[in-house]
């Protein structure tokens, strides 16, 4: 009746797990009673749960990403403080069993359920409205998406109260992830909340390209997209072609384990190698999907700050769309101890190194956008800063590790491990949190404390680095990954450095939540009237903060680059606003559950599929096929906005940037 | 209205035609089309995996049937027949529908609905026929990556039959209203996909399998 479900499921005797998972329960429960106390459930239903506007829907998204990143960096801290703590005699406070699920769940939660939200959630706030549009392509499909993406972090959180999560490092390796060597659910649990998370996905990027593509405002041919509009389309278009790989390769491992097929296995003629080419040839594009529009958020915000237009706009873009490519030509360089043979290895090493030409071309782009601009030294342009010395840094070691010789070294150590965490942390984390400062007032209305972004700042940047570059020296001393006990009791100041840093992000982390807290209270003295706080040059500072549903009154026209900074200087010169346009009824998509609907039975199902519970696998894709046709049987997708209401918004928006030039006109 | 002003962007709806298709936002019959293509180009990538995997793992017996010993090609030819006519029928459909033919449209949309019927029960007879004879999924690597590849097909051409009778349904309550056309469109392309596939199916595994 329910498969392999039973009692045992449940860790009582594990205090760790079982006390983090109640912890985890009552915190919800009581969001959710606070909520319900406070009457806001039909509001989060109606403006958020069932939205099918980009922006409320990127803002779940970031939403959803940092809390999974407080559950991610809990397993950090955990590893450090054991490998602080299990060195010669002692054994540390996590057994094997324990810790291998924890590496596990850190680097599958960190990549999937952390990094590519964020960059979506950022993707979707903001590229309809930079592109001038109202909505992205496929609206009610975005919602989905999210709900599938929800569904997957839903059933990986599942596993810590119910079960166990998988012990076989966050890409599953076979054998050891085989059936032969990990029989129980944990392994299920990653492939499925991955299969299911990386259908929302691909319906993702399906839905931005043909965005980027098809739907921009009138004038914006390709050579007037703004950077980041250019880093979403590349960054998509890895996700259309490299997340259908993982979904080839995932289910290969499932049929291996649920019908003993013999892909990856020992016996039978399998080769787990394919696995590995398989995975990598997914997950390193999945870095520059990662990387490309954290690029993309520097390039704005080295504009926006620096007073200047993006120097060599159109590098930039040729880098982007090169990197793009380049970065199907590289997969091999994760493992050159498979034993390709030299000619192999050298093919990929160069082109592994190829990769940081045009990546040089843009550290250089953003140098010179600095370079005689007027600076402002805001939270976003630290981050700015504190990233390219990062960065470089992190990329000159992964040219190190291109080179065959030397990758046979320090191959999977902690060499590696500092490597891909000072690009990561470097490059995306610090781009999101940037991002996070850069948007926060067009998403809500009013700025971050500025103080507090700049403790965290220094907390990330100074944290990362006592972090991690003690992994460095401990890799090249020959410190594999993974340990979960450390014979040599001399690497333990190293250990203790990295431990402290640790817990410097951590009080990172803790300052945002205390920085938006504050913010939040202090609101109205931090109150972005105008819709353009800071000076900025594309078209989302054109509407409102936060923006109406639909954006745009009219569409804009544009003309030129910069479309918005052209518009705003004509305006300030001629000392007047375009003239009123004449207003049209809008029509927008209506809000919608069948993506909440979706994701439950597809968590349903996934439950059933990781406990073998099948007949209840069969009844949620029944479900799903079912409110797929119900909802193909709706006739009315969309609501018309009355000329009214969009006349009355848009007179208030016009008064108010009136106001606002001829404040700017009297500085002058 | 000054000149400088209908230059730098003060006007409404005066934007150059540089000829790379930004006069605003297509419609929705370009766009929905055209998400879906790209939809489709991912399922062929997804595909391109399955066939990098066959093509791996096709020597990989593990003292087990060979392909040659296995695989019948005038069964396969009949399968083809019928799926690529399918594919013809389904253009039929579409042609009718463009007409806003009811009956037409139904009876073209069955007919293909049938032929891919007809493949399907071809290749689930040969599947029960390899296992019958002891060369399941489980016997070896390149049966694993063989029954991976032709099954994905087949669910696919399954779950296009599901479409197929949804639609079917669909246009006979609500007639040829623009976004249901739209979607029919989005299932012939579909289907055409699946052909294409196919084909790259039945040279890569069934001709070359069979190669004396």
């Amino acid at each position: 009746m329910f498969g392999k479900l039973t009692w045992d499921a449940i860790p009582f005797n594990q205090p760790i797990p079982l006390i983090t998972s109640l912890v985890i329960l009552l915190v919800i429960a009581a969001l959710a009673i606070w909520v319900w106390r406070k009457g806001w459930w039909p509001y989060l239903w109606n403006e958020y749960i069932t939205s099918t506007d980009h922006k409320r829907i990127g803002v779940m998204y970031i939403v959803l990403a940092l809390v999974m990143l407080v559950r991610g960096f809990s397993d950090a801290l955990m590893m450090r403080a054991q490998q602080s703590l299990a060195i010669g005699a002692s054994q540390g406070y996590l057994p094997p069993e324990h810790y291998n699920q924890i590496f596990s769940a850190h680097g599958t939660i960190m990549i999937f359920f952390v990094a590519m939200p964020f960059v979506i959630g950022f993707m979707n706030f903001v590229v309809p409205l930079q592109l001038g549009v109202r909505d992205v392509a496929f609206p009610t499909m975005n919602n989905v998406s999210f709900w599938l993406t929800a569904s997957g972090v839903l059933l990986v959180n599942l596993s810590l109260v119910i079960g166990e999560f998988a012990r076989t490092g966050w890409l599953g390796f076979p054998p050891l992830s085989e059936k032969a060597f990990s029989p129980g659910v944990g392994v299920d649990y990653y492939l499925v909340a991955l299969q299911v998370s990386g259908v929302g996905t691909i319906l993702t990027a399906v839905n931005f390209v043909t965005t980027i593509l098809k739907t921009r405002a009138p004038g914006m041919s390709y050579m007037r997209m703004p950077i980041f509009c250019w880093t979403a389309l590349a960054s998509n278009l890895i996700m259309l072609a490299a997340f259908p790989v993982l979904t080839a390769t995932l289910g290969l491992l499932m049929l291996d384990r649920y019908l003993g097929f013999h892909f990856f296995t020992n016996d039978g003629g399998g080769n787990s190698m394919l696995y590995m080419n398989l995975i990598w040839v997914w997950g390193h594009p999945e870095v520059y999907i990662l990387v490309l529009p954290a690029f993309g958020i520097y390039s704005e915000v080295a504009a926006t700050f620096s007073g200047k237009p993006l120097f060599g706009y159109r590098s930039m873009v040729f880098a982007t769309l090169a990197i793009c490519i380049i970065s199907y030509c590289v997969w091999l360089h994760h493992f050159f101890t498979m034993g390709a043979g030299a000619d192999v290895n050298a093919v990929f090493g160069i082109a592994s190194m190829i990769i940081g030409i045009p990546t040089g071309v843009k550290i250089y782009n953003w140098l010179f956008t600095m370079y005689g601009g007027r600076v402002r030294f805001t939270v976003p342009m630290y981050y700015l800063i504190g990233f390219m010395l990062t960065f470089v840094v992190g990329g000159l070691t992964g040219v190190l590790l291109a080179i065959p010789p030397v990758d046979f070294v320090v191959h999977n150590s902690l060499f590696l491990v500092a490597h891909f965490h000072q690009v990561i942390i470097g490059g995306v984390v610090f781009a999101l949190m940037a991002g996070y400062t850069y948007w926060f007032p067009k998403a809500f209305g009013f700025t971050l404390d500025e103080r507090l972004g700049k403790a965290v700042f220094w907390c990330w940047f100074i944290g990362f680095h006592l972090a991690f570059m003690p992994l460095y020296v401990l890799g090249l001393w020959g410190g594999t990954r993974r340990m979960q006990h450390i014979a040599d009791p001399t690497w333990a100041p190293w250990l203790n450095v990295a431990l402290v840093g640790a817990v410097i992000i951590g009080l990172g982390i803790v300052l945002t939540v205390v920085q938006l807290l504050y913010s939040i209270q202090t609101r109205d003295r931090r109150r972005d009237v105008t819709g353009d706080p800071w000076d900025g040059r594309t078209l989302e500072w054109l509407t409102l903060s936060p923006p109406p549903h639909y954006n745009f009154a009219v569409l804009p026209d544009v003309h030129g680059e910069e479309a918005y900074w052209t518009r705003k200087q004509t305006a300030i010169k001629l000392d007047r606003l375009i003239e009123e346009p004449d207003y049209q009824p809008i029509e927008m998509p209506l809000n919608t559950p069948i993506g909440v609907i979706v994701a439950f039975f597809a968590s349903v199902c996934g439950f059933a599929i990781i406990w073998y519970i099948w007949w209840l696998a069969i009844l949620g894709l029944i479900g799903a096929f079912a409110v797929l046709v119900w909802y193909s049987w709706q006739d009315e997708h969309e609501h018309i906005i009355p000329v009214e209401e969009v006349r009355a918004n848009a007179r208030e928006r016009r008064r108010v940037r009136m106001e606002h030039l001829q404040e700017l006109s009297q500085s002058t | 209205m000054t000149s400088e002003a209908a230059t730098i962007g003060l006007t409404h709806g005066a934007s150059e035609d540089t000829g790379l298709g930004q006069r605003g936002p297509q419609s929705k019959s370009i766009v929905v089309p055209y998400g879906f293509w790209l939809f489709v180009l991912s399922d062929m990538v997804l595909f391109s995996a399955l066939f990098a995997t066959y093509a791996t793992l096709v020597h990989a017996t593990d003292g087990g049937p060979v392909t040659s010993q296995l695989f019948d090609r005038s069964l396969v030819a009949v399968e083809t027949v019928s799926l690529l006519l399918s594919s013809f029928v389904c253009g039929l459909a579409m042609v009718a529908a463009k007409r806003a033919n009811m009956v037409w449209t139904q009876v073209w949309l069955v007919l293909t609905g049938l032929l891919g019927l007809v493949f399907l029960v071809i290749e689930l007879r040969e599947f029960a026929g390899l296992v019958a004879i002891g060369a399941g999924p489980q016997r070896s690597a390149f049966l694993s990556s063989f029954f991976t590849l032709v099954g994905c097909h087949g669910a696919h051409v399954t779950a296009g039959l599901m479409w197929i009778g949804t639609m079917s349904a669909q246009i006979w309550a609500k007639g040829f209203q623009p976004h249901i056309v739209r979607r029919l469109l989005c299932l012939s392309i579909f289907w055409h996909a699946l052909d294409i596939i196919w084909v790259a199916i039945f040279t890569i595994v069934y001709l070359i399998g069979t190669l004396p």
